[in-house]
């Protein structure tokens, strides 16, 4: 990662071997101490809390809307994590999505039947994380500053594509399916595709030779690119899915909103950064789970929900406590481990906290001590 | 990531030969002379299309449009110098744009320097604090910032809660910092010529300065050469927030009307600026001269396309592509540099 912060060591390049991904569950703790187990956690603590600041909170309804609001989002965070498990960034999903959205606005004025136009617009997508993927992967680009590029770039050809105006009248058949429930429950059909898209990465990044090459190559690159990883190649598709799964969720939103617009999803890359930070994938790569991501979106859908739902707190409060938990996070694990050492307790293995993937093991001070 | 090393600056050059510094220093002198022709280039075009584009009121309406950008992105600079990032820039801005109106509004006989002074101390507590939790915290730069992106922007609208601040509020004297101008040039211009001038000679000529750059290109080996890393990055993200809360209370002058919203969104604005004009986002390398011009380069872009009747929609897209092109050259320069260094060393050796 680029924003790599001055504080932590960084491994000598092709030096010492890459350290495996830490295995949270095979440590003394098992289970408890997984990360998963704690984002689990505040998850029930914020069902409570939900549940004392309105009797509504824990009603099927409320799930249905907390989660059709937060499914674009879901989706772009799939792929973003395994983006980021490699060690890369995307930042360009949420102006992928305006571009798809518009794409798809244009093409419905042309005429063109809605099923082939879905086909494109994920077309245009793939294409969209092609060119980060080339950048960085060809042009040896920091990926954090090619897709604050591409952010601007794919914005703006969005607005070039439809303009200020927007689309409306795309067929019902299809906008009921987007905004409906899955066969009479409570579960929107977004849901389903979320879900199906989730065992799918889940699935290819840790029952795969795909998945493990990205956990190497998110610990150690260059080791990786030793021991015949196709570093390149894989990371050109990581980015190909990430636009792809983009330009989905524009057709999603579209569909969902009854609106194609060039304006859409202006800020969702700061909250799929958010969701995959929080599930406990580390910024720099190597570590993290699909499982931990997919909590950490039920968690802020909830905390969301909770805070929109409740007459007594300002929904203002959404923001400072979607910031605060992203910092406490990484923060309150490593304040933790600092006392620790400072204490001079620095029994390996033996963990009470939760193990944070986004945590660096290997200290100095934790050597010398 | 493998690209840091290619351009580092003189600090780690291994040969601490007069040749090999000066190619470093060609090196810069291109990329910034780069950015002055690329700048150049654009007003010269529009200017043939557009003859009145250089008429005094266009050309200060080009400053004034660059001015508050410039100096958000020489705060900007000093953060990503040391190879950190801050998103949170937006946020502060308002929050401090907010304050300086809201004070100004129930209290009009407020001394205006005492404005500026709370301002910039608002934006350096918030800096502090991103500071605090990347240094003691040990918490990655980015994911800090982007939860005090959050955090701040709502505190902002719970702090507002849905008020804004009116330009007939506010007392004339304060407006005309935003407005008027000295012998002809804005005075908001001059305040960002200024901050960029002052800040651009402490990274040149100060020991904390240059050490931000050994912190960037190597935190390890500047922490083992006895740099105070921890305290020069908290220092860097201080100064940062200082800055973006001083483009905060401007923001308030320029535009009179403030509400929670003001300035969402320019956290990627301010990045582009520093990258466009050679800053890497890799650390130790760039300075805020580059940084200050690339801000004037995109302000410019988006003059020149309503002068030039293009569709005001291919502002973003041209704004993008001018940042990809930036990166790429850099890294193309970045390459050469390496092969001549190793062509001297290679002939040296032989």
């Amino acid at each position: 990662m680029p924003a790599e912060p001055t504080t932590t060591t960084t491994p000598p390049p092709g030096g010492a071997p890459a350290t495996a991904p830490d295995a949270p569950s095979r440590t003394r703790f098992g289970a408890l101490a997984r990360w998963e187990t704690l984002i689990l956690c505040l998850i029930v603590v914020t069902g409570f809390v939900g549940h004392g600041l309105s009797s509504d909170f824990l009603s099927a309804d409320s799930f249905t809307t907390a989660s059709l609001d937060l499914s674009e989002v879901a989706l772009m965070a799939l792929p973003l994590a395994l983006v980021v498990v490699a060690a890369e960034i995307d930042l360009s999903v949420a102006s992928v999505l305006a571009l798809s959205s518009a794409v798809m606005g244009e093409l419905w004025n042309h005429g063109q039947p809605i099923e082939l136009i879905m086909v494109e617009c994920i077309l245009v997508g793939a294409a969209c994380g092609a060119l980060n993927g080339v950048l960085v992967t060809r042009f040896g680009l920091p990926s954090l500053a090619v897709t604050i590029g591409t952010l601007s770039l794919f914005r703006g050809l969005a607005f070039v594509v439809i303009g200020d105006q927007s689309v409306t009248d795309f067929p019902a058949q299809w906008t009921d399916r987007a905004f409906g429930n899955f066969a009479g429950t409570a579960i929107p059909n977004t849901m389903i595709l979320f879900a199906a898209l989730a065992i799918g990465f889940g699935v290819l990044l840790h029952a795969t030779g795909f998945g493990r090459s990205i956990y190497a190559i998110g610990a150690n690159e260059e080791a990786a690119r030793f021991s015949g990883i196709r570093v390149r190649r894989i990371k050109m598709w990581l980015f190909v899915a990430s636009g792809a799964v983009a330009g989905l969720a524009g057709v999603v939103i579209s569909l969902r909103n009854s609106t194609a617009a060039a304006n859409v999803g202006t800020g969702f890359e700061l909250t799929a950064v958010t969701a995959v930070v929080l599930g406990g994938v580390s910024i720099f790569g190597g570590k993290g789970t699909i499982p931990g991501v997919v909590l950490a979106l039920v968690l802020l859908g909830g905390i969301q929900k909770a805070l929109t739902l409740s007459d007594s707190i300002s929904s203002y409060w959404i923001q400072i406590v979607t910031g605060t938990l992203l910092i406490g996070s990484v923060l309150v694990p490593n304040l933790y481990q600092r006392a620790r050492e400072a204490r001079g307790h620095t029994t390996r293995g033996r963990r009470l906290w939760p193990w944070r993937p986004g945590m660096n093991s290997s200290r100095p001070q934790e050597e010398s001590a | 990531m493998s690209a840091q090393a290619d351009t580092a600056p003189a600090p780690v050059v291994p040969e601490p030969g007069h040749e090999a510094r000066r190619l470093t220093d060609v090196v810069f002198r291109v990329r910034e002379l780069g950015i002055v022709g690329a700048l150049a280039l654009l007003i010269a075009v529009t200017a043939i299309m557009e003859p009145r584009f250089l008429q005094a009121d266009s050309l200060r309406n080009l400053a004034l449009n660059a001015a508050i950008f410039a100096i958000l992105a020489a705060g900007q600079t000093l953060v990503l110098i040391t190879r950190n990032v801050d998103l949170s820039v937006s946020s502060v801005l308002a929050l401090s744009a907010f304050m300086a109106g809201t004070l100004l509004s129930d209290h009009p006989s407020l001394p205006i320097p005492i404005i500026f002074l709370l301002g910039m101390g608002l934006g350096a507590a918030a800096g502090a604090l991103n500071g605090w939790l990347v240094t003691f915290g040990r918490v990655p730069a980015l994911v800090v910032t982007l939860g005090t992106l959050y955090a701040l922007r709502g505190l902002a609208f719970l702090w507002t809660d849905g008020r804004q601040v009116n330009a007939e509020t506010l007392p004339d004297r304060f407006l005309n910092i935003g407005t008027g101008s000295v012998l002809g040039v804005p005075t908001l211009a001059i305040i960002a010529i200024v901050v960029v001038l002052v800040v651009g000679q402490y990274l040149r000529d100060f020991r904390s300065g240059r050490e931000l750059y050994a912190i960037g290109s190597s935190p390890e080996a500047a922490r083992l050469a006895g740099v105070r890393t921890d305290r020069r990055v908290w220092g860097a993200f201080v100064m940062a927030g200082a800055l973006a809360g001083l483009g905060g209370v401007l923001f308030t002058a320029r535009f009179g009307t403030v509400d929670a919203t003001a300035g969402s969104g320019y956290e990627f604005t301010v990045i582009a600026a520093a990258v466009v004009g050679g800053v890497t986002i890799n650390g130790g390398s760039g300075s805020v001269y580059g940084a200050a011009i690339g801000a004037l380069l995109l302000g410019t872009i988006t003059s020149s396309l309503i002068v030039l009747k293009v569709d005001a929609f291919w502002q973003q897209a041209a704004i993008g592509t001018l940042l990809l092109v930036a990166i790429a050259f850099d890294r193309w320069i970045g390459l050469r540099l390496d092969a001549a260094l190793r062509q001297r060393s290679a002939r040296r050796a032989g």
